[in-house]
């Protein structure tokens, strides 16, 4: 089991090697180069060298990738261009709202999801299932931006229950913050719920049409015993995958949500980075996200592992 | 509930048919620049503005300041030293009075007294010369270029200072109104946290997210300043904005979506600010480059074009028609008498049989980087300009580097301009064949010669006249089609009082926060 975890990380780790060559090539593919697109109008050949230099563009492409891979690995993640202050002191305390926002999310998300669906599986076919089914699918095909405004409009400007903007601040108290972030997170639960539902609702199903679960009934053992004890320990890896991948999708797939609630979060971070130009912030914010996704999705891949006896137990 | 933005059943055409007898129910209209008289102002609450135009990377460094949060945040703690009120005439901030030597190249400003800095140092000369050498000489101040114009700022006594120009501007007033003109302590450096004499006091400031600055009890302006706060929050997001408002979470917020002015006018709980300014639109043909070259061509574009229905389609009615020339009807020397230019498809026609063509086909460069709706006013200049003969074919070119690869450099294009405070700035920046942002690079001996004659005349009566030609002129002869200039457009709720319509830029000038006081 050790060298199957150790050959996932280590396949983790190629991943983000790759997304960061991905990135920085990304951003040296920009027509022009860097200097000139900050200078603009005002560019001078001078000034055009003094800001290459400024920059270390005069290096080698594979110097600059390398000593920008190393100052991210040793945590510098170099200063923004447009007020040279350090992208770090400006990263982090986003990344952190983002992150409190998704852990919001996925606290509510998460247990709904099993739960529902374990119960339209144990209730397959009826019409509590087939509701339960109707209504997740429905909000599942809302674009998350579009239901974010839905909820504003009802939630917010028909009926003033919630604010429309998650303005949050650091010092707030924790009631204040719920009351702020409810609607985004309320969001994002609604988009992430429908595919947990149903993926646990068609593993759990998978697993009771098998001749043991039929032997556990005929045992005498009621429904529930049947589907906890029995069939949901067999479903439980590719529950624990898809919840591992929307968990992932709320960190890295709330850009929208952000911009329509106005959170001050790495999302709306990395948008206002593009439209300035500011380079470092983007190339960073781009690596974190994609940090998140490989991190979890090893988690996603060792929990399943540690839940499958014939993985745990190699012959 | 019944006139929320969202009751379906009432549609846009019944809503303004039963307008007149609804106008309790729906949004007022704010296009006075006077506040109701009746109102008496009151002491206290905290003022939440929604704000768009601002980013992470901001500071309140008056040299950097550049958009509209910064500009409304740097006004809170700091003093211009010459304001532009509601009217559009300079009046005192700092400087109390001045006065011009015959020529207009000598002026002598008296500083105002009793003024203290938050920090409790009192105003003097040598922080107005500090203040204003930032954005001379060597600096990085995006009011260089203005500040150019100033050959020497001196001390003249402990109250006045006198600053003598390269060559004559009676504008000078209006020129130190410019936004980048605020006033701190001689020597003072840190501007992630700087220091006033301002309405408000700094207390908490984090860029491109959110402030809150508390009332300045020693402020020296009478009838100003009464909220105890004032929060900003950054909102970008146009639509997060208006939901703000909405919702009832902020006070005010600026610039609207012109597509959306009319389901907030349905709000009841909303005032709507419309303010006629200077921002206009612009269609601009390169003077250097075929066919542009010949003016009958440019005539017969001008003709082709009709500035009613853009006017209604691109701004919803939002703002007042261009007469080809970039002087608003707000500036005192704004030509009235010349006739508005219709659209006359057989004028084109007429204009471009004497260029020798029967018809003409053009291309026409947009992005909805040159303006919001850029794209739809070009698709609408086409169908028009098919009936004069012209077949426009519309080119899009991608927002990004808009104004590196297209704006100047395309034959054809959409641009747009917003406000200066003064005839002589617009002309000056975007007409003067020296300029650097000429951008129609049109070149007319005439113009440039009386523009520098009228200048440094301090008869405002004799200036009037002499732009009222160069307003022809442009009109005439120039290479900017200017179909339509664009209302400032802000939401204030009922709740605020105070709230005037203002000729520069959006928030009353930016000045917003000092003026307006809550009544609960």
């Amino acid at each position: 089991m050790t060298t199957l975890i150790l050959k996932r990380v280590a396949l983790g780790i190629l991943t983000l090697l790759l997304v960061s060559a991905l990135i920085f090539a990304g951003t040296q593919l920009l027509p022009g180069d860097v200097a000139s697109a900050i200078l603009g109008q005002n560019a001078t050949p001078e000034s055009l060298a003094v800001l290459r230099a400024d920059l270390g563009l005069d290096q080698p492409l594979l110097h600059r990738y390398f000593s920008w891979l190393g100052g991210f690995v040793t945590g510098d993640l170099g200063n923004s261009l447009a007020n040279h202050q350090p992208v770090a002191d400006l990263l982090w305390p986003r990344f952190w709202n983002t992150m409190a926002l998704a852990l919001y999310a996925a606290v509510v998300s998460v247990p709904v999801a099993v739960t529902l669906g374990l119960f339209s599986a144990i209730l397959r076919g009826s019409l509590f299932d087939r509701a339960v089914n109707i209504v997740a699918l429905a909000f599942v095909s809302l674009p998350e931006y579009f239901l974010g405004l839905l909820l504003i409009l009802f939630v917010s400007v028909q009926y003033n229950l919630l604010p429309s903007l998650a303005d949050t601040y650091p010092g707030m108290g924790f009631a204040d913050w719920l009351k702020a972030t409810t609607l985004p997170a309320l969001t994002l639960v609604l988009v992430t719920v429908a595919q947990m539902l149903r993926m646990t609702r068609t593993a759990v199903l998978a697993v009771m049409d098998q001749a043991y679960v039929e032997t556990a009934y005929l045992k005498g053992l009621r429904t529930r015993r049947a589907v906890l004890r029995h069939a949901l320990p067999n479903a439980a890896a590719p529950i624990v995958n898809v919840v591992s991948f929307n968990v992932a999708y709320l960190i890295t797939g709330v850009v929208l949500v952000e911009a329509v609630f106005n959170y001050n979060g790495l999302g709306r971070f990395m948008v206002d980075a593009v439209s300035k130009r500011d380079l470092p912030l983007v190339q960073a914010a781009a690596l974190v996200f994609g940090a998140a996704y490989v991190i979890l999705n090893i988690i996603a891949d060792i929990s399943a592992i540690a839940l499958n006896p014939r993985l745990r137990h190699p012959r | 509930m019944t006139s929320s933005p969202f009751s379906f059943s009432l549609d846009r055409r019944h809503f303004l048919a039963g307008a007149a007898s609804l106008a309790a129910l729906s949004a007022g209209f704010i296009t006075n620049a006077s506040a109701q008289s009746t109102d008496t102002p009151k002491k206290g609450g905290v003022l939440k503005l929604g704000i768009g135009g601002g980013s992470t990377t901001d500071n309140l460094d008056p040299r950097i300041l550049k958009d509209w949060v910064p500009v409304n945040q740097a006004f809170m703690i700091m003093n211009g030293l010459v304001e532009i009120d509601a009217n559009n005439h300079a009046v005192p901030e700092l400087f109390e009075s001045w006065e011009a030597q015959p020529g207009a190249v000598e002026w002598v400003f008296k500083l105002r007294q009793g003024v203290t800095f938050h920090n409790g140092k009192n105003l003097t000369v040598e922080d107005v010369i500090y203040s204003i050498n930032l954005h001379r000489g060597e600096t990085t101040s995006a009011a260089r270029s203005v500040a150019s114009a100033l050959k020497s700022v001196d001390k003249l006594s402990d109250t006045e200072v006198k600053i003598v120009l390269e060559s004559g501007n009676a504008d000078l007033p209006y020129i130190l109104s410019d936004y980048h003109f605020l006033v701190v302590p001689e020597g003072w450096t840190d501007f992630n946290k700087p220091v006033g004499t301002g309405p408000f006091v700094f207390e908490s400031y984090d860029p491109g997210v959110r402030s809150r600055f508390t009332r300045n009890p020693n402020y020296w302006k009478p009838n100003a300043a009464h909220v105890d706060a004032v929060e900003v929050i950054v909102i970008n997001d146009i639509s997060a904005r208006t939901n703000a408002m909405m919702s009832g979470q902020v006070h005010a917020i600026n610039q609207l979506d012109f597509k959306t002015v009319d389901l907030l006018r349905r709000n009841p709980n909303l005032n709507i600010v419309q303010s006629a300014g200077g921002q206009h639109f612009t269609f601009l043909m390169d003077c250097t480059q075929a066919p542009y070259t010949d003016n009958n061509i440019r005539l017969a574009i001008k003709h082709a074009i009709d500035r009613e229905q853009l006017l209604k389609t691109a701004l919803r009615g939002y703002g007042r028609l261009g007469n080809d020339h970039p002087i608003p009807s707000s500036d005192r020397f704004y030509a009235a008498d010349l006739p508005q230019r219709p659209y006359d498809p057989e004028k084109a026609k007429f204009y471009l049989k004497q260029a020798g063509l029967d018809a003409l086909k053009i291309e026409i460069s947009a992005s909805d980087a040159a303006f919001s709706g850029a794209v739809d006013a070009a698709a609408i200049f086409r169908t028009s300009a098919a009936k004069g003969g012209i077949d426009v074919s519309i080119k899009r070119e991608p927002a990004d580097g808009y104004w590196d690869n297209v704006w100047m450099k395309a034959p054809f294009c959409m641009s747009y301009w917003g406000g200066r405070p003064t005839a002589d700035q617009m002309l000056t920046i975007a007409y003067q064949s020296t300029s650097a942002q000429n951008d129609t690079h049109w070149k007319n001996e005439t113009f440039d010669k009386k523009l520098i004659e009228a200048r440094a005349l301090l008869d405002d009566a004799k200036r009037k006249e002499i732009y009222a030609e160069l307003q022809s002129l442009i009109s005439n002869e120039g290479g900017a089609m200017i179909p339509m200039f664009g209302d400032y457009l802000d939401a204030t709720s009922k709740k605020l009082k105070g709230v005037t319509t203002h000729p520069m830029f959006n928030f009353m000038g930016a000045r917003l926060a000092e003026k307006v006081w809550l009544d609960a």
